[in-house]
């Protein structure tokens, strides 16, 4: 310690107190900003990223900010989100009810992402997934309310497959039609035309990101129809034809009543050592 | 105090005019608001006249859709927070780590950002209103602050700064559209002018701390290859940014050579403007000869 190299007590003292000082106040600002950064990441459901766009908690960490999508998108309708909009500082999103995305078959913005941020995987526009299209409000929407409005169904770039018309009885007039706008999201890519589109005062028709808009089944979960149509046919056994327990001898048929059988075609369950047609409880001979 | 002499005399650069004519002593400083403004104005051309020259912003540009150039600071960030860049921006920050590796690291800051202009212009500010006093916090914090940047982007996996970057901010404000970042901006300004003497980029920004990351390496430095004919009129001090860089090889504390080495020195060129005696000069870190000044002993007075 007493080493002239070393510095004194007093320097070592202040050299740690501002060492802390720094820390703490670097420290409590990183928290901050860690917060801050956080809350960013639910992204408001009104901002759609770019077609290609990485899952939110992804993006948020390869996008760059730097705007090359935004300036490569030929109808101006992406922005990068101001300090003070609820969407990651200098992020590219658009809103579907100002400006719906215009679906470019060579897609400029994700050819021109500097990081992957949008996916340069994505070829085909009509697989993007911006988002998912969904009827949020059946009692609003025109043609629930049973008028031919279709506007969404027409205005979709993926007409007769993202939306379909799923025809249902009015029942309310007993002699019309509905014609009620379906969403499938096997071929919704989440551009925002029908929710552009959508004519009353507030969207019925709205695009939502996946998280929010899609359910999921539990992963056990199997639809019969689609393994029959797999398996090529029931994968449950075939029902066991019925069988009559007659008295020995006798036979029942529809509208005649019992009647005594021929004795050589007497009912295969009544001939003895062979029950198999019988229901387990029934067999044993207890009856 | 002698109101003459404190309007026209003590101001740092009068002895230089003098001595040089007005534009010599200015030389430095107008090649740096003219490449300020140049940068900004080869990104406004494009959304202001439709002149795509250069795409982007300082995070990523693409000039003439030839050249990349990527912030290596942001890409970091984004590696820490486990995303691995395309091609395009790796050979962008390859070519802006060489090209900064070659003109001195933090030359970005005193020749590219568009902040510089800002807190100059609220350190011009503080001497012209004569504002004394500054809060004391140590330089080395932006070091802090840059570890803070990028634990924060390993712990919330997202490049967590660039939401409060006031740097990014301004220039992608000025280009895509300001928003509320004209408060930060107002807030930086406020803060250097009334609270800290070069407060932010002197002592907390973090991408001038990267960058001097890279200046420590970097070839471009001040030479003082006349070191010996100092006066001590300390108007390269009172101009300098980053004053603490100049004293080591200026008196050749511990035998430093005539050559600016520190990483913090911004390459701004100030103090060759403000010297009557012409003690810098802009050369390279193997700069190191002393250059014999007839009458003048070599070695500075301690």
């Amino acid at each position: 310690m007493d080493n002239e190299n070393k510095p004194s007590a007093a320097a070592r003292r202040q050299f740690l107190a501002d060492t802390a000082r720094m820390a703490c106040g670097v420290g409590l600002l990183g928290l901050g900003v860690g917060l801050y950064a956080r809350h960013a990441k639910a992204l408001p459901p009104a901002a759609i990223r770019p077609p290609g766009a990485l899952p939110e908690t992804e993006f948020s960490a390869a996008c760059i900010r730097c705007g090359l999508c935004v300036r490569d998108c030929p109808f101006d309708i992406l922005h990068l989100a101001k300090p003070e909009e609820p969407v990651s500082t200098g992020t590219p999103y658009f809103v579907a009810r100002q400006l719906p995305c215009e679906m470019c078959e060579d897609i400029p913005c994700v050819k021109a992402c500097p990081t992957g941020a949008l996916d340069h995987s994505l070829k085909d526009i009509n697989k993007s997934k911006m988002g998912l299209a969904v009827l949020v409000d059946q009692e609003t929407c025109l043609n629930f309310l049973g008028l031919r409005c279709d506007i969404c169904y027409r205005v979709c770039p993926v007409i007769d497959k993202a939306i379909t018309l799923d025809r249902q009885v009015n029942v309310r007039t007993g002699r019309h039609t509905h014609f009620i706008p379906v969403v499938h999201s096997d071929h919704c890519t989440g551009c925002g035309k029908c929710e552009k589109a959508c004519p009353t005062e507030v969207a019925s028709i709205k695009v939502f990101p996946l998280y929010m808009a899609k359910g999921q089944l539990s992963s056990h979960y199997r639809l019969g129809w689609v393994e029959k149509e797999k398996a090529g046919g029931s994968l449950v056994a075939p029902d066991v034809e019925h069988r009559y327990n007659m008295p020995e001898g006798m036979k029942y048929e529809s509208g005649k009543g019992l009647s005594p059988s021929a004795p050589a075609d007497a009912a295969p369950g009544s001939a003895p050592g062979s029950t198999s047609g019988l229901p387990r409880a029934f067999q044993g001979g207890k009856l | 105090m002698n109101a003459t002499l404190k309007t026209s005399d003590t101001r740092p650069g009068v002895e230089a005019i003098a001595a040089k004519g007005w534009l010599a002593a200015h030389k430095w400083l107008i090649l740096r608001r003219s490449s300020q403004i140049g940068i900004l104005l080869l990104f406004l051309v494009g959304p202001w006249f439709g002149l795509w020259i250069v795409k982007g912003n300082l995070n990523f540009s693409y000039t003439l859709s030839f050249l990349p150039l990527t912030d290596p600071f942001i890409i970091l960030q984004s590696l820490l927070a486990r995303q691995a860049p395309e091609k395009l921006a790796l050979i962008g920050v390859t070519i802006v780590v060489l090209f900064y590796l070659l003109v001195g690291g933090r030359s970005y800051c005193s020749w590219v950002c568009p902040v510089n202009p800002l807190t100059d212009f609220a350190y011009w500010l503080r001497v012209r209103l004569g504002l004394k006093g500054s809060a004391h916090i140590s330089r080395p914090t932006r070091y802090w602050m840059l570890g803070m940047t990028l634990v924060a982007a390993a712990v919330t996996g997202s490049i967590a700064w660039e939401m409060v970057n006031p740097v990014s901010m301004m220039h992608r404000g000025l280009i895509f559209g300001l928003g509320l970042a004209w408060a930060v901006l107002l807030a930086v300004f406020l803060f250097d002018l009334f609270v800290m003497r070069h407060g932010w980029c002197g002592h907390l920004c973090p991408v001038g701390a990267f960058y001097s990351l890279i200046g420590r390496y970097s070839l471009t430095r001040i030479k003082l290859p006349a070191r010996a004919a100092c006066n001590d009129c300390m108007d390269c001090f009172a101009v300098c940014p980053e004053p603490q860089v100049i004293r080591p090889a200026l008196k050749a504390i511990a035998g430093t050579p005539p050559v600016i080495l520190e990483a913090n020195c911004t390459n701004c060129g100030r103090c060759i403007d403000v010297c009557s005696k012409d003690v810098f000069a802009f050369g390279t870190r193997f700069n190191t000869t002393v250059a014999p000044v007839t009458g003048v002993p070599q070695t500075a007075p301690k």
